[in-house]
């Protein structure tokens, strides 16, 4: 096991650079530029002498080589360097945002759970039968209607019954839960339904499957109660695929609830990098792709190492 | 009975136009920002982004009075005088001004401000260097006179002064760090600086030594930076944010007002901001100018204005200097303009016939290209391919993210493209600066060389006598839309700001840069 993680650890340093010398070519050529978009966006004159200094400045009229040795030294020192936009170091503006993204994800993850499991399960279980069905409609639904629009809905229903939005500040956990969480309940439960969905229809057909296995009807010839087959034997090894799903829509969560971020005005790392790109701040994007990116490989790991917890047949050597 | 007279009386006096409501003191006023603040530097940015969350924290010399724009007056200048020749402006400084750190604001603090707009450092950056070309120097004789001395006189001088971007800032942080204001906020403005979090927002509490006696009103305001629309919309709804000073669209304002029902009042001006359709000069047929006026000519503005002003912040026809403005051209000048005609019919049948002469095919493809943004771009992107349809022309609409579009303009990328002016004034200088040669102004994207455009530009420029002024940019409005046709407008925008009617002491301008005002801003609850 500790093999397996060096051995993965070790992966993790080219992976991330791999990430750093695409997001850098890749935001180069990409047209528009910062400069000009903050001195003559508003329609003002500008002289391109002024456009010129500027350039200097932050450097983006050295070569691309010039420019891209800088960045690799800065992450050689784990300095993610200065936001063009604000001038901000780019750690302090991504970790800002990056707990409440992150603590959205996991409540979002935490309801798609708490209703995937045993959804999915009771489906199975009860395939073809009403439960069946009904579950299968809540799935279907959940996959059908994106969270933005879901967040909409919720929006302009609490909006227009109850007068109510909420709170448009984020407060800190530790500052406030009552507050944090009147934020943040919505949108998560806006993403966990959708979430729930997938999650749901997966749990449903690994246990089918399982619940076909030998060692499944050989516990039911014991004479085994059903709720001991499913609990003990065959839910545990159908979540392993469920499992996947989860760690990897976790992942996706961390950098990837861009419009929900947007409908509920949530200052987290989705908005952060639409703001980013639309800036050119191409000192931030890179931090940013470097932080998403670490996140998919974290996940990945901690689904590797929940995988052989789930199922002990599973070795590392 | 006696009972009743005076309550009839007290309800006629109640609502009777003269009876006005005395501020009150306190309360916290919340209002959205639709964009984020580059820097807090007011010198080198030019965005409203930066102006809305910040300007509360500063002074000017003189500023526009939002009561009674255009109208200047003194803010931190008690007094200025112009010499007989137009070339030296005294100002004097009001006394006991204090910075928000406690030190005495002078005549020095003035000057070093402004030489840090006209006669900027190495490494500083000023975007309004280029609106002071007639400011020789700046001194400072004492503590409480500024003197700008000038090269030739120029008309709208103390205007161009009063630009809202123009915060006065301290000497001695400027001597020390001339970038010190680009991530600090250091003024003698109504408010000092609370806090900022980048993308969620900004927040001011009451200067208790401001200078004005009485003044501001508010305990404090709280910018909150909403760039989507429908979470803008659910936020005033919901009445955590009254007002956003920017603007709204009229499906906007209908969806506030049934909303909010009596609780919202709305005021709507015409908007200094315009969009226009920039020809790429440097391609054919767009060199030829029987080709540009078949272009203009197609437009029906008038038609286009009733319909889009149903559905967009659109509306005002105009030329190049603001309709309604003291430097519009009348209509009955206007409208002998190519395209501003009321005779659309007569004036797509000569566009036809410029089409056959320029040897354009029925049928002739081009590029309108356009920001991608929905409000109001996207409707007058779409009007604008209808009506060249409607003279045998196939406009291929392309929708460019706003960086992209920037670069391509920038770079001559593009047959048209949908291109726009936004100022704070309605000054010629300003307003024509964009259309002189490419040579020498940035903002031409045309590509365009003509001297005769230049010579006008600068002749209205040092022209004192009014009427005299007035024909030199009416004259560079015919050359430029109707003669040579370079660019075309197309319909000048509308603003309409919906706010809840606590919010009280507020008047729309013709622009969002002078807003808002937080100095007389006042809650009724």
């Amino acid at each position: 096991m500790s093999r397996y993680i060096f051995t993965r650890a070790l992966l993790v340093l080219p992976t991330l650079l791999a990430v750093a010398v695409l997001i850098f070519l890749l935001m180069r050529v990409v047209p528009g530029d910062i400069v000009e978009l903050r001195l003559v966006l508003g329609g003002s004159y500008v002289t391109p002498g002024v456009i010129a200094a500027e350039r200097a400045r932050l450097g983006l009229d050295r070569p691309l080589w010039d420019q891209f040795l800088h960045y690799l030294v800065g992450l050689a020192r784990l300095d993610l360097g200065l936001s063009m936009w604000s001038g901000a170091p780019v750690a302090h503006e991504i970790g800002l945002r990056l707990a409440l993204s992150l603590q959205l994800a996991v409540m979002a993850t935490l309801i798609a759970v708490a209703l995937a499991v045993p959804l999915g399960t009771l489906a199975a279980v009860y395939r073809g039968s009403w439960i069946d069905q009904a579950v299968q409609l809540f799935s279907v639904a959940g996959l059908s209607i994106p969270s933005f629009w879901l967040g909409i809905l919720l929006i302009l229903f609490l909006l227009s019954v109850f007068n109510y939005l909420p709170p448009l500040i984020f407060t800190p956990l530790l500052v406030d839960p009552k507050a944090n969480l009147a934020q943040l309940i919505w949108p998560a439960l806006a993403v966990g339904y959708r979430y729930s969905a997938v999650t749901t229809r997966m749990t449903r057909s690994a246990l089918l499957e399982v619940l076909r296995e030998d060692y499944v009807r050989t516990a039911w010839a014991k004479g085994l109660r059903r709720t001991v087959i499913v609990r003990r034997h065959a839910l545990r090894n159908a979540l392993l695929p469920v499992v996947t799903v989860i760690g990897l829509e976790f992942a996706f969560l961390i950098g990837g609830l861009v419009v929900t971020e947007q409908v509920f005005n949530l200052n987290g790392i989705g908005k952060l990098t639409v703001e980013a790109i639309a800036q050119r701040d191409y000192t931030l994007i890179q931090g940013l792709m470097l932080v998403v990116a670490a996140g998919y490989i974290l996940a990945n790991f901690v689904v590797d190492v929940l995988y052989a917890w789930l199922d002990p047949r599973i070795t590392y050597g | 009975m006696r009972k009743v007279a005076l309550a009839v009386l007290l309800a006629v006096l109640l609502a009777a136009p003269g009876v006005a409501q005395q501020p009150r003191r306190g309360g916290t006023l919340t209002y959205i920002v639709t964009a984020l603040p580059p820097s807090f530097d007011g010198h080198r940015e030019t965005t409203f982004a930066m102006l809305h969350p910040v300007k509360p924290h500063y002074n000017y010399l003189v500023k526009f009075d939002t009561q009674n724009y255009p109208k200047v007056v003194g803010d931190l200048a008690e007094s200025w005088t112009a010499s007989n020749d137009g070339r030296t402006y005294t100002f004097k400084i009001r006394r006991g001004v204090k910075f928000h750190d406690g030190s005495t604001l002078t005549s020095r603090d003035i000057k070093a401000t402004f030489d840090k707009i006209i006669f900027p450092k190495e490494g500083v950056v000023s975007a309004r260097q280029v609106i002071y070309q007639s400011v020789q120097r700046i001194e400072a004789p004492d503590p409480q006179t500024v003197i700008f001395r000038l090269r030739f006189a120029a008309p709208s001088f103390v205007e161009k002064l009063a630009s809202p971007f123009n915060f006065v800032y301290k000497a001695d942080i400027l001597e020390r760090d001339p970038t010190f204001y680009e991530r600090n906020i250091m003024g003698t403005g109504p408010f000092k600086f609370v806090e900022y979090v980048r993308g969620s927002h900004w927040v001011g509490r009451r200067n208790d030594d401001y200078f004005k006696s009485g003044l501001p009103y508010l305990d404090g305001y709280r910018a909150l930076f909403i760039s989507s629309r429908s979470a803008m919309m659910a936020a005033l709804k919901s009445g955590q944010a009254l007002i956003e000073f920017r603007g709204v669209s009229p499906a906007e304002r209908d969806d506030l007002v049934s909303t909010l029902g009596d609780k919202i009042a709305v005021q709507s001006q015409p908007w200094n901001c315009n969009l226009i359709v920039a020809f790429n000069t440097r391609k054919k047929p767009f060199d030829d100018v029987r080709f540009r006026r078949a272009l203009t000519l197609a437009v029906d503005r008038w038609g286009g204005s009733a319909a889009l002003s149903k559905i967009a912040f659109l509306g005002p026809v105009g030329a190049v200097m603001r309709p309604g403005s003291e430097f519009a051209m009348p209509e009955s000048e206007l409208v002998k303009l190519a395209g501003y005609g009321r005779d659309i019919t007569a004036a797509r049948q000569e566009a036809r016939r410029l089409l056959r002469e320029a040897g354009v095919p029925e049928g002739f493809t081009f590029t309108l290209k356009n920001r991608s943004v929905a409000m109001p771009y996207e409707p007058a992107g779409v009007f604008l391919v209808d009506q060249w349809r409607q003279v045998g022309l196939n406009v291929q609409h392309v929708q460019q993210e706003t960086a992209k579009y920037l670069a391509d303009q920038r770079a001559g990328d593009y047959d048209a493209s949908v291109d726009f002016a936004c100022d704070f004034m309605d000054d010629p200088d300003v307003q024509l600066a964009k259309f002189v040669s490419a040579d020498v102004s940035p903002l031409n994207y045309g590509g365009y060389v003509d001297r005769q455009l230049d010579a006008l530009y600068f002749r209205q420029s040092r022209t004192a006598n009014k009427a005299e002024r007035l024909r030199l940019v009416h004259q560079f409005e015919r050359r430029l839309l109707d003669e040579r046709a370079y660019a075309m407008y197309v319909l000048w925008w509308q603003r309409i700001i919906p706010y809840w009617k606590t919010l009280q002491g507020y008047k729309t301008t013709t622009n969002h840069y002078v807003e808002p005002d937080m100095e007389a801003y006042w809650l009724s609850q």
